[in-house]
């Protein structure tokens, strides 16, 4: 392992300097025991004159660059939640809403087209449309200049403007697949006993589909919402790289390229954490959506 | 009917954006790279400009080793620290072959060396300060030089030839461990302006060693060691304003430099800025749409943007410059039948080279070679020891050989190739075609670029155990003289048990001894000729078959200035120089 750090005049004094250095002569079971007691109490390292204390959370140092890694991670993680979260603020709207006409107007030109979109959406890959979105707004018709992240505290206009084609393919992809989920649910749903009995007492069409037909049909989406979004704050690869985007996602490409361990193990504990984050936040969204599962 | 009408729309729709995304073309005709024509970057400067200001953009598909000095290898940060460290010596920013002349930079004059090459001194110019105004000393220099060598454990990236060369320098410990104040005893600073290099051995080339951007100076107090490229401090134009691991950098004048002190770089830009791990597809269509001055990388553009330069408007505004390297087959002296002259030469004589150029890619990968030196580096020298019509190779020079040989009817052999690398794949098959044609019958195994010489081609008891008679090889110098470029790949003491890059084995002792004499003379046309005449001894060896001159399809965008392609650091445009008009 100690090898590939070593540069390219590697002789056994340098690999056993280095392998020292990165603690990889230690057993595994020290080396995982440091790399949890850095995450609490921080650690000191020395890649220099003097050593250096990188404080906790304290995820260690880069192998190739010997730069920590947590506020490498600092810098990505705004970058690829910003990404996250507008792209999913785009394909829940649109997915949904284009789910719930498509069942209303079912087997119509209206449903026929849009079911057409979504299949083109799930089928076609993010390398794919977000090059055609690249060629066609940025390099033929130039109405964006350039793709880049501009923090949303420097300047939100700039910030949603310039992530919105990474958005839109991102979002295409996904609420191709929300179109179809919501279609399917509504489908079902309004078809239920229940709907015709709030149609027969008389309750005007737009209460009946959205507070007890798309009510009913939300909670299997927002289960999937959850699980979609907390992963994909992590693992937005494809948009990333296509987008030149720095995200956690393209930075463990990297990683994962340069065998650079301590950041694969800094982008999984991120990943894992909105994770598990997410779901938390789904399972108190039930509760409000859902009156069979409120907690009392 | 409706739903059928519907659908063949959108289908046209996507059709069409399809159309227009893939022919990527129109407007209006463009003579680009400003008063530029195509390849006028080899031998002048286009686009040439005395206009003060402007940003110039870099852009890089992936990250470098290291932007500090002292922990790089890359090509293109050498060419790029000039921006903001001054090295001893540097290449001149110059068109054409002017590129190659080393020149004082740090430094008053070039080197002075003793008779016997082995000791060097170097008088420091007055005047010159870091950043913050603190004067720069002899002491500087030194500590760069033992930071950057001497301290595998915490900067690995960089070359350490000057831990090779330097007296005691497998004995010193670096800066790091060894607190003492005088450091290595073999670089010497009698006063703040003089350093003085004492050496094992002559070395002629050490005016090129000292263009390293590890000469540049580093202040003791200043370094953080691995986290020193957070904080660079600058001797040159330029300093930086924001560094950003592995996401990029800005750089803006630097205050404390001073032109009197700095007769080679002119400054023109106010502001550079620098941005990593960009898709390598958009850094060329941000080239074309003049969004950006250049792709840091310097090794030219992707394959799939390459029709688009290669004809119709941008035309103009490409360079295909030779890239320094050299794509070879080595034959291993140890593998049998190559331990035999005449099998050798029996593929020298046989391989249609052509072939195997069209094979990788045609003219815009590289030119077919014939010598080992490449023709950008010093010391080259042009010859075709199995000179063949259209280099398709002879098919009845070739069956005398292995007649000779004792092989008439041809032989069996392995030819390798690394894996992830398509043009090597495509060559070593072409090669299989290729001589086939004389019986010789050969197998391609493939291993992974990443342990292709720690594990696999560099390490000879392997190579012998799996018969591995062909070897593929590419070579790019670390400086640009013939020594730079052979040294590490014909010299017998470069034969390692492992990763070695001597790949054919080669222990020659007259080869060897022309190698030591011709580094040991200060004479430089005379040490330059030898270069030649080295390679000329390898071809008629044998165990070296050239294949292509690697080519670099370089792209300048409008806005870009002073525009020149400098043979010193592999190609690339000279980033001393370049400006731009935005």
């Amino acid at each position: 392992m100690a090898t590939q750090y070593v540069g390219k005049d590697a002789n056994p004094e340098s690999v056993a300097a280095i392998k020292k250095n990165l603690g990889l002569d230690q057993p595994v079971y020290e080396q995982y025991w440091n790399f949890v007691k850095g995450l609490v109490a921080g650690a000191d390292y020395r890649f220099g004159p003097d050593a250096t204390h990188c404080s906790a959370p304290c995820f260690g140092y880069s192998f190739k660059s010997h730069i920590e890694v947590w506020p490498q991670l600092e810098q990505r993680i705004p970058v690829s939640f910003s990404l996250a979260v507008g792209a999913a603020v785009i394909w829940v709207v649109s997915g949904v809403t284009i789910g719930v006409i498509s069942a209303l107007r079912k087997g119509k030109p209206i449903d026929r087209v849009s079911m057409f979109i979504a299949l083109a959406g799930v089928s076609l890959p993010i390398f794919f449309t977000g090059q055609i979105l690249l060629a066609l707004f940025v390099y033929e018709i130039p109405v964006w200049d350039s793709i880049d992240y501009v923090p949303f505290t420097e300047n939100p206009a700039e910030w949603a403007w310039r992530l919105m084609l990474p958005w839109i393919s991102l979002a295409f992809l996904f609420s191709a697949l929300y179109a179809r989920l919501t279609r399917a649910g509504m489908l079902e749903t309004m078809s239920e006993d229940y709907i015709r009995t709030a149609r027969a007492k008389g309750l005007k069409e737009t209460t009946v589909v959205a507070k007890h037909g798309l009510r009913s049909a939300l909670t299997p989406i927002v289960t999937i919402f959850g699980m979609d979004f907390g992963t994909l704050v992590g693992t937005a690869v494809l948009t990333e790289t296509v987008f030149s985007l720095q995200g956690i996602g393209a930075y463990s490409v990297q990683a994962i390229k340069d065998n650079d361990l301590p950041i694969v193990m800094g982008v999984t504990l991120v990943a894992a954490f909105f994770i598990v984050f997410c779901n938390l936040i789904v399972d108190l969204v039930y509760a409000a959506i859902d009156p069979r599962v409120r907690y009392s | 009917m409706k739903t059928r009408r519907v659908t063949a729309g959108v289908a046209s729709v996507l059709a069409l954006s399809l159309g227009a995304a893939a022919c990527g073309g129109g407007g209006d005709d463009n003579d680009g790279g400003g008063n530029g024509k195509k390849d006028a970057a080899l031998n002048s400067i286009v686009n040439a400009s005395s206009k003060k200001g402007g940003t110039v953009t870099y852009e890089h598909s992936d990250v470098p080793d290291s932007l500090d000095g002292g922990n790089t290898y890359y090509g293109w940060v050498q060419n790029f620290s000039r921006l903001y460290g001054r090295t001893l010596t540097t290449f001149k920013p110059a068109a054409g072959k002017a590129g190659l002349e080393v020149v004082p930079d740090l430094a008053e004059s070039l080197g002075k060396a003793s008779p016997d090459a082995k000791t060097w001194t170097y008088k420091l110019r007055k005047g010159v300060k870091f950043q913050d105004g603190t004067p720069v000393t002899s002491k500087d220099v030194k500590y760069a030089i033992e930071r950057s060598n001497f301290a595998p454990e915490a900067l690995s990236n960089g070359p350490t030839y000057f831990k090779s060369y330097l007296v005691g320098g497998d004995k010193y410990q670096g800066p790091y461990k060894d607190k003492s104040p005088e450091g290595i005893k073999s670089i010497e600073t009698p006063d703040d302006q003089t350093i003085v290099f004492k050496l094992k051995q002559p070395f002629a080339d050490f005016d090129y060693l000292a263009t390293f951007s590890q000469t540049a100076p580093v202040p003791r107090a200043k370094d953080t060691g691995a986290k020193y490229v957070q904080n660079i401090q600058s001797t040159g134009p330029y300093q930086f304003q924001s560094y950003e691991e592995g996401r990029g950098a800005t750089l803006v004048r630097n205050p404390q430099w001073d032109p009197k002190t700095d007769p080679i770089r002119k400054a023109l830009p106010d502001k550079i800025s620098i941005k990593f791990k960009v898709n390598p597809v958009t850094v060329d269509n941000n080239l074309l749409s003049d969004k950006i001055t250049v792709d840091a990388a310097g090794t030219g553009v992707q394959p799939q943007t390459q029709p688009k330069v290669l004809r119709g408007k941008y035309v103009n505004q490409t360079d295909s410059s030779y890239a320094g390297a050299t794509q070879y087959i080595a034959l291993n002296l140890k593998v049998a039948p190559f331990d035999n002259i005449h099998c050798r030469k029996a593929v020298q004589w046989g391989l249609d080279k052509q072939s195997v150029l069209d094979a990788m890619g045609g003219s815009p990968k590289g030119d077919v070679a014939t010598t080992l030196l490449p023709p950008s580096v010093n010391g080259y020298t042009k010859f075709d020891t199995y000179a063949t019509e259209g280099h398709k190779g002879d098919v009845a020079k070739a069956k005398a050989e292995l007649k000779a040989c004792g092989k008439p009817n041809g032989f069996s052999t392995i030819m390798t190739a690394r894996s992830d690398r398509p043009a090597e794949v495509a060559q070593a098959t072409a090669v299989q075609a290729s001589l086939k044609k004389i019986g010789i019958n050969i197998e391609i195994k493939q291993f992974p670029a990443g342990k292709y010489f720690s594990n696999f081609a560099g390490v000879p008891s392997y190579v012998h155990k799996n018969k591995l008679g062909m070897l593929s090889m590419a070579w790019g110098a670390d400086w640009p003289t013939g020594y730079g470029f052979l040294d590490q790949i014909i010299n017998g003491a470069a034969i390692k048990p492992s990763g070695g890059n001597n790949l054919m084995e080669l222990d020659d002792p007259k080869i060897n001894k022309a190698l030591t004499d011709a580094i040991a003379n200060t004479d430089d046309a005379a040490r330059t000729k030898a270069w030649g005449e080295i390679d000329k001894m390898v071809l008629d060896n044998a165990s070296v078959v050239p294949v292509i001159y690697r080519k670099n399809l370089l792209l300048r965008p409008t806005s870009a200035t002073n525009v020149t392609v400098t043979q010193a650091y592999l190609g690339m445009y000279d980033y001393l120089l370049m400006g731009s008009s935005k």
